[in-house]
């Protein structure tokens, strides 16, 4: 049968994520997950029974985690420190930068619940800044996996980087995006669809959304290119020129502030290409989002399908 | 070495520190001045830490949390040969390795430190590790009075003593002082030993310029077997310079031309009370 892009429904990545750990643990007792209290929304209990000498548990204690999580990989420990992202980012992000990244100790950092998941509990539960920081700081490799089949790569791909990185996703379960045969490689990002008059560059959860709109495009005859960039940084400038040369406008989607994110990434190698395309970001904006759960905050703002298809069409027809 | 020597290079490690301090135009003289002799007695007595050994998994391990201490650090790695002592002449210069705070660019150094309330932290996780691999390295951290304000430690102080560290020694160059003023009259830390007896250390108080009872200290950790070790060494920020003792403004002062030859000659004077 055919592989659809978005019709068939998955797990959530986190449960992807946890059981994709189990499995490089199983094989390598050097592969520990240090958690802040976090087993649970992490769905690490399963890894935490399986496995309970590789699970270290530092408390509600963030600074904490990404220090010990520094001192374990600098040992040659194989280390993912998982707490939610809104904190990570946050609260241990000098830890971050001084500890992981300066340090060049290779921690996987898993912000779990990313962006707006945890929806109404909000904007003290949300990340919405966390791209735009990690960007900011040197040596470390972020990555948004769309769905189950990117987030099992990018969490193997992580278990063998010598250098940090960050991966970065959500709870709700997600549409398959990827025929299992897709090549996944970190820093080149994944054209789900074909297309000419406009490009979506999507990352991490909106990704689907973004295939919904082009779909919903090309019932109204406007074909649209949409590719996943599940890694924000290094970013992959030559499938974004690309965009810009082969199709008539581009529209970024991110679930994170407008500001400092995906949108803003793109926008910087168009600009400094001398790329001239209609462009637009679509993201959070510049405020605490309203109440809600992750679906409404992204309709709300227009990281849905009608959202998105408005967005491309008021962008070709001005 | 017997103490008579170690103390003599004690004096030598300041007559340096100073020298590339006053050469670079910066440093944080007063602290570097406080901790060397600790320093002196861990490189030379306490830690399995060579040049021959920094790639072995098994050696010791040191971190420098006040990493703002960092001349002390430099002038003993290379008396140990980790680098040539000539590298010190670029201290702080233009696109030097040798950075006004510790890099593990230079050889001999395991963590970059200098933001203040880390290196505790990373410590606890290279402890933690010699744990699940049975490992029987240590890991000895440095840590300023003044940083002790920063909540992370306290994380850290809780998880080691939490994980049963005693494979951790946390140093305290408590020298009363920091870049304001005394640290009791900035935020009061005492009782520092019952609080960190409350958070599961077993705690030994040292005179941190006293090489027999320092090498004595340090030797016997881990004091108790399942708990990190606390080692408080009293210090004077300053030491061995009549007029830089016990002046917070000393913090990261450098002296003047005449300064500088006064505390060479007073250095040099102590090092012919000693018979050098």
């Amino acid at each position: 049968m055919k592989f659809e892009p978005g019709t068939e429904s998955g797990k959530a990545n986190l449960e992807v994520f946890s059981e994709t750990l189990m499995s490089l643990a199983s094989g390598d007792k050097n592969v520990l997950a240090v958690t802040s209290d976090s087993r649970g929304s992490g769905k690490l209990a399963p890894f935490a029974a399986a496995y309970p000498e590789q699970i270290v548990e530092v408390g509600i204690a963030e600074q904490n985690l990404v220090g010990i999580s520094a001192g374990l990989a600098s040992t040659g420990k194989v280390v993912y420190a998982v707490s939610p992202a809104c904190f990570l980012t946050a609260r241990s992000l000098e830890q971050i930068k001084n500890d992981v990244c300066y340090s060049d100790h290779p921690v996987k950092l898993v912000g779990i619940s990313a962006g707006v998941s945890y929806g109404a509990l909000g904007s003290t539960h949300h990340s919405t800044h966390d791209l735009a920081v990690l960007r900011a700081i040197n040596n470390i490799v972020i990555i948004a996996p769309s769905d189950n089949f990117e987030t099992k790569h990018a969490v193997r791909a992580a278990a063998t980087m010598s250098h940090p990185v960050f991966l970065r996703f959500g709870k709700r379960p997600m549409y398959h995006l990827h025929n299992p045969r897709t090549k996944f490689e970190v820093g080149r990002s994944i054209t789900i669809r074909e297309g000419s008059d406009v490009t979506f560059i999507a990352t991490g959860e909106t990704v689907y959304h973004a295939l919904m709109a082009g779909k919903m495009l090309e019932s109204r005859g406007i074909s649209c290119r949409v590719i996943s960039m599940h890694t924000v940084k290094p970013l992959d400038a030559e499938s974004v020129l690309k965009a810009a040369s082969d199709s008539g406008a581009i529209v970024t989607v991110e679930e994170h502030c407008v500001l400092g994110g995906l949108g803003e990434a793109c926008a910087a190698v168009l600009m400094q290409a001398g790329a001239r395309v209609p462009f637009r970001i679509v993201g959070l904006p510049d405020e605490y989002t309203i109440t809600g759960s992750q679906q409404e905050i992204f309709e709300h703002y227009g990281i849905s399908a009608k959202g998105l298809a408005e967005t491309a069409e008021k962008l070709l027809n001005p | 070495m017997t103490d008579d020597e170690l103390k003599i290079k004690s004096i030598h490690y300041r007559k340096k520190l100073l020298e590339y301090i006053k050469k670079a135009g910066a440093g944080h003289t007063g602290g570097s001045l406080s901790c060397v002799d600790i320093l002196n007695v861990l490189y030379n007595r306490i830690m399995n830490i060579s040049p021959q050994n920094f790639g072995d998994p098994a050696r010791d391990r040191y971190v420098q949390s006040k990493g703002h201490s960092v001349e002390a650090l430099y002038v003993v790695l290379a008396d140990k040969g980790f680098f040539p002592e000539s590298d010190l002449e670029t201290l702080c210069k233009y696109r030097s390795h040798y950075v006004g705070h510790p890099t593990r660019k230079v050889n001999g150094i395991e963590h970059n430190s200098g933001a203040l309330g880390h290196g505790l932290a990373f410590g606890a996780g290279v402890a933690l590790s010699a744990k699940k691999d049975k490992a029987a390295y240590k890991v000895y951290v440095l840590l300023g009075d003044g940083e002790l304000v920063e909540g992370s430690n306290w994380e850290t102080f809780m998880a080691a003593a939490h994980y049963r560290l005693d494979n951790l020694t946390a140093i305290v160059d408590r020298n009363n002082l920091q870049i304001t003023g005394k640290t009791e009259d900035v935020c009061g830390l005492e009782r520092l030993d019952e609080k960190f007896r409350a958070f599961g250390w077993h705690v030994e108080i040292v005179d941190g310029h006293d090489i027999a009872a320092l090498s004595d200290v340090l030797g016997k950790v881990p004091f108790k077997t399942d708990k990190p070790s606390l080692v408080i060494a009293n210090t004077i920020k300053g030491k061995g310079v009549s007029f830089i003792e016990n002046d917070h403004t000393w913090h990261h002062h450098v002296p003047t031309d005449s300064q500088y030859r006064q505390a060479q000659l007073e250095l040099d004077n102590l090092l012919t009370e000693l018979g050098s």
